[in-house]
């Protein structure tokens, strides 16, 4: 879990680094490496291990627009998913996609862009796997900001009447873009959400890696066992701004100030030391974490650009033959 | 028949931006009715600044904040207007329609005719189109012929600050549902800096811009390249272009696609005998096929020559060069004019 958490956070910053190449001082979304907007999820690392340690490649994981540390834990190709973000042909989708948009069918990961609207997926994912008798489980990860979706509400009562093997998992920052949590919902625990379909809800405070590494494993365990859907609500903090460029002003600097006491990963460090591992073994996971990042930032700056003709590709599996293919440039 | 002109005078120029939300201001103090009301609109201001400011004049129970529920607030928006209120509400992203989209075109649309026209809505639903900015095709896309094919919305489609201003107090003013379709690339934002066109001149004082009178932005003899949002300006830029060739485009700015002024289009059609129509909406089933449709139904005769120019029918891709691929610019328009006057 450590591993993956620091290899998220590097991730996370170097990204940062090269996106805001070319963009500063005065920050253009056109300018430099990586295109589009990025959305960063440091600080949100114990959510994506805690529960993806729990999964194989066959189980499904939906994110949501801040997908990168559950990519990472989830085990998607941390190169090619690179490559995708630098807008590369040899991108997890041949550059079609973008950073929000990542999907590794080799483990079963997808994404959505917009709200919520990854958890319907998630239900169909295990819907298949009900089918099939297989045991496999699928996670819809969402923010906190998402649980007043029409789509979440009505995946939680499909996943329950027909009781699917769903863990769904709201990441808890507190922030939807500018809107705290408070101003939005008078749940302040989400996973009461869960209470209303009559299945399990759990909520883990203090971004806690191991509390969140517990509740999943009870969680996808009664999935797998075919008992049925759970929730598990797991208090974030987002370090950076929405996307890249949000300077943040509707954040009160008392809570800015607070983010380095609650960042969950010196505190993970902290717990490894208690269990006896030394500052050595810890450098050495973190070194290696480094490494892994910087040689898929490397690679993926190597690879070649799309070729423009190509935007034509892709719009079907099956594409239709004849003139109007053609007409749109379809055909060639 | 609209006739072309320069802006009114004034040295005051605004972002496109800021003229929105000057109208926007001024009705609101105007009319106690007006609110606003979407995601990240008080606080934020507006992703795209749409209400950038307002929070500061009129607080938190008149620039409302809402949660990520678009079903839910956009309905409401629809209850409040039938009590006849006038929200101005605002969906993040065309994109984001299929969340929402019953509110929108079953409720906020139709209501006034399954009521026999005893219940109307009066009420502006403000939305940013366009791509133009690697952002992929869930927060991407110009989804204008979707608006316009549905009935019972009128749908605005602004290109520049004095336009903005004009057609946003006609639309708060109208006791119709109103869907206002602003660019991203034409809003003037810090960190996505716009072309020169769409930063005007703005009058102070408000004015109203009636719906269906398209804007003859540029006259010309050769070829009528007509138009929306962003895409005037590359019009415009292709047409200066082509200039230096001899060639002498018009363009039109249609500014709003329902109603659709079909006539100023014709006119001058009929004048140049070529028409070349732009679009950042998909091609298929879409704006230019409405368009080049209603002129020959009106007038076949008048026309030697048709161009569309359109994004083709792929999801917007993210890398630069795909999306730069697809997305129409002044050279392809360039290109669409000299075929038509081959």
């Amino acid at each position: 879990m450590y591993s993956d958490m620091v290899t998220a956070r590097h991730y996370e910053e170097r990204l940062q680094e090269e996106y805001l190449e070319g963009k500063q001082p005065k920050f253009d979304i056109s300018a430099g490496p990586i295109p589009g907007e990025l959305h960063l999820a440091a600080g949100h690392e114990p959510a994506a291990v805690g529960v993806c340690q729990h999964l194989e490649d066959e189980d499904t994981v939906t994110a949501p627009h801040r997908p990168h540390h559950i990519a990472i834990a989830k085990g998607v190709d941390l190169k090619r998913m690179t490559a995708e973000i630098f807008g590369r042909e040899t991108g997890l989708s041949k550059g079609k996609g973008g950073h929000m948009h990542l999907f590794d069918p080799e483990v079963n990961f997808a994404c959505s862009g917009i709200i919520a609207q990854g958890a319907p997926p998630a239900v169909g994912a295990a819907l298949a796997a009900k089918k099939r008798n297989s045991d496999a489980v699928a996670v819809s990860y969402l923010g906190e900001g998402a649980i007043n979706q029409g789509g979440f509400l009505e995946s939680l009562n499909l996943a329950a009447v027909q009781n699917l093997p769903v863990v769904f998992v709201i990441e808890d920052n507190d922030w939807a873009i500018s809107m705290p949590k408070g101003r939005v919902t008078d749940v302040s625990d989400g996973s009461q959400r869960a209470s209303g379909f009559e299945m399990p809800g759990e909520r883990i405070d203090h971004n806690d890696p191991v509390a969140v590494y517990e509740a999943a494993e009870r969680a996808v365990g009664r999935a797998r066992a075919g008992n049925g859907p759970s929730l598990i609500e797991v208090q974030v903090h987002r370090r950076m701004g929405h996307f890249m460029g949000d300077a943040q002003g509707y954040r009160p600097d008392e809570e800015m100030e607070k983010l380095d006491e609650l960042d969950p990963i010196p505190r993970m460090e902290e717990r490894l030391r208690a269990a006896g591992l030394d500052d050595e073994r810890i450098e050495s996971l973190r070194d290696a974490a480094t490494e892994r990042v910087e040689e898929a930032i490397d690679w993926a700056k190597d690879q070649p650009q799309p070729d423009p003709e190509d935007a034509y590709e892709d719009v079907f599996t099956n594409p239709p033959e004849g003139p109007a293919a053609a007409e749109t440039g379809g055909d060639d | 028949m609209a006739k072309a002109r320069e802006p009114e005078q004034t040295d005051r120029e605004l972002t496109m931006s800021r003229a929105m939300v000057e109208a926007i201001a001024t009705e609101m103090r105007d009319d106690e009715e007006v609110f606003v009301m979407g995601e990240d609109v008080a606080d934020y201001g507006g992703i795209f600044d749409s209400t950038e400011g307002l929070l500061e004049g009129f607080g938190h129970e008149r620039i409302m904040d809402v949660p990520i529920s678009e079903t839910s607030f956009i309905g409401a928006g629809v209850g409040a207007a039938q009590q006849g209120m006038r929200p101005i509400v605002e969906l993040m992203f065309s994109d984001f329609f299929g969340v929402c989209m019953d509110q929108i075109y079953n409720q906020m649309a139709k209501n006034t005719y399954m009521s026999g026209g005893g219940v109307s809505v009066p009420m502006v639903l403000m939305t940013a189109v366009g791509g133009d900015y690697n952002d992929a095709a869930q927060h991407s896309q110009t989804l204008y012929g979707t608006f316009a094919h549905l009935p019972g919305m009128k749908v605005v489609v602004p290109s520049t600050a004095h336009d903005a201003k004009g057609l946003m107090h006609s639309a708060v003013r109208d006791d119709d549902p109103v869907v206002y379709m602003f660019h991203k690339r034409l809003m003037g934002i810090g960190w996505m800096p716009a072309p020169d066109g769409p930063k005007t001149g703005v009058p102070e004082g408000d004015y109203t811009i009636p719906f269906g009178e398209a804007d003859v932005k540029r006259e010309g003899s050769d070829v009528t390249v007509v138009t929306l949002g962003l895409h005037v300006h590359r019009a415009l830029d292709a047409a200066e272009s082509l200039a230096d060739e001899g060639l002498d485009a018009e363009v039109v700015d249609l500014r709003t696609l329902v109603p659709l002024d079909i006539e100023t289009v014709l006119e001058s059609v009929q004048k140049t005998g070529r028409l070349v129509v732009v679009d950042e909406d998909y091609r298929s089933f879409g704006v230019t096929g409405e368009i080049i449709a209603s002129v020959a139904e009106s007038d076949l005769d008048a026309l030697d020559a048709v161009e569309r120019v359109a994004m083709p029918d792929v999801p917007i891709p993210y890398a630069r060069p795909l999306e730069k691929e697809v997305q129409p610019d002044a050279t392809d328009i360039e290109e669409a004019v000299r075929s038509v006057n081959e």
